[in-house]
């Protein structure tokens, strides 16, 4: 597997911690599902701060702050910074909203935010589209991960664009890629990892589902299932049959 | 004086960022922003607040 800014992950599921039932049942998520990053946000402190804080510690897994709902550059940048202290982690998920109701990245403002943050030593992760040329943009800011969306957060659509997913991954072979956004099933979930992605990222369709924490062993399971796929080298799809039996040998019984 | 702390006009005794977090009861993990900039937990005790800043206190919340 590829390292993150020098660091291994322990296996591909990134598993948001928003929007549980309660939190009981987003600590039984995470270690049902054994995810190994977990993502975090920094709000206004009314006191539950600190519980939360305590039973993220608790779960021992790595810590990834985002800066969701951000609108420009200098709120992106002034909440990682806060995030760095709060969570001690030079890891920022970065988000930089340019749509309201698509929740689209601003990519423009995701480049300038990337290459301050990178100035400051932090290690960023960018939540961006599919799009090449941004991608590269990102690397040359000095990202060393791409998190390219799926669909449209909380959409649960799973791959809006295979082709241009799989372009992604074709033209930056050696980049950690995430697909982060989007999923809604665990088969998305094994697509990405089929197309050859590094990790995936996802929240809402564990934990708005009946049973979030069977959806959480679901979604492991399927990403575990696309990566060994990937590694497998599958075939490719064809128009016509072709038998798998052998055809010489069969007896002449008509 | 008055200032606004987390989105609320606020009457306090605090002259400094560190005294404010001490008088509004905030303790354990929090990071904070005046006037829109950071200002590391360090800096704290040194940043004399002025009538009408904006103060921001925030701490771990749930993410996706």
């Amino acid at each position: 597997m590829k390292r993150f800014y020098g660091t291994e992950l322990p296996n591909p599921l990134m598993l948001g911690t928003a929007q549980y039932p309660s939190p009981a049942i987003l600590e039984q998520a995470f270690c049902e599902s054994g995810a190994g990053v977990a993502t975090v946000s920094l709000r206004r402190e009314s006191g539950a701060g600190q519980t939360f804080w305590k039973m993220i510690q608790e779960l021992g897994v790595l810590i990834l702050p985002n800066t969701a709902g951000c609108h420009t550059v200098k709120e992106a940048v002034t909440t990682a910074q806060m995030a760095r202290e709060v969570f001690d982690t030079k890891w920022i998920k970065l988000e930089l909203i340019g749509h309201t109701d698509s929740l689209q990245p601003d990519v423009f403002q995701l480049v300038e935010a990337a290459r301050v943050l990178t100035d400051e030593g932090f290690q960023v992760f960018p939540y961006t589209t599919d799009d090449l040329i941004v991608g590269e943009r990102l690397l040359a800011a000095g990202c060393e991960v791409l998190m390219p969306w799926g669909a449209p957060i909380g959409s649960g659509r799973g791959l809006n664009n295979a082709y241009a997913l799989r372009a992604m991954r074709a033209e930056f072979p050696d980049v950690p890629l995430v697909i982060d956004a989007g999923i809604g099933l665990p088969s998305h979930a094994a697509q990405a990892m089929e197309l050859g992605y590094d990790a995936v990222l996802l929240n809402t369709a564990v934990a708005r589902a009946g049973d979030p924490v069977l959806m959480a062993k679901a979604m492991m399971q399927a990403i575990q299932a696309g990566q060994l796929a990937h590694q497998a080298d599958p075939i490719e799809a064809r128009d016509m049959a072709e038998a798998s039996t052998p055809v010489i040998g069969k007896a002449f019984l008509s | 004086m008055k200032i606004v702390l987390n989105g609320e006009v606020r009457e306090v005794q605090a002259e400094t960022l560190s005294d404010l977090l001490d008088e509004c009861g905030y303790s354990g993990r929090v990071a904070t922003a005046v006037n829109e900039d950071f200002v590391p937990s360090s800096l704290r005790i040194a940043l004399k607040l002025v009538d009408g800043d904006r103060v921001e206190v925030v701490a771990p919340m749930q993410g996706g």
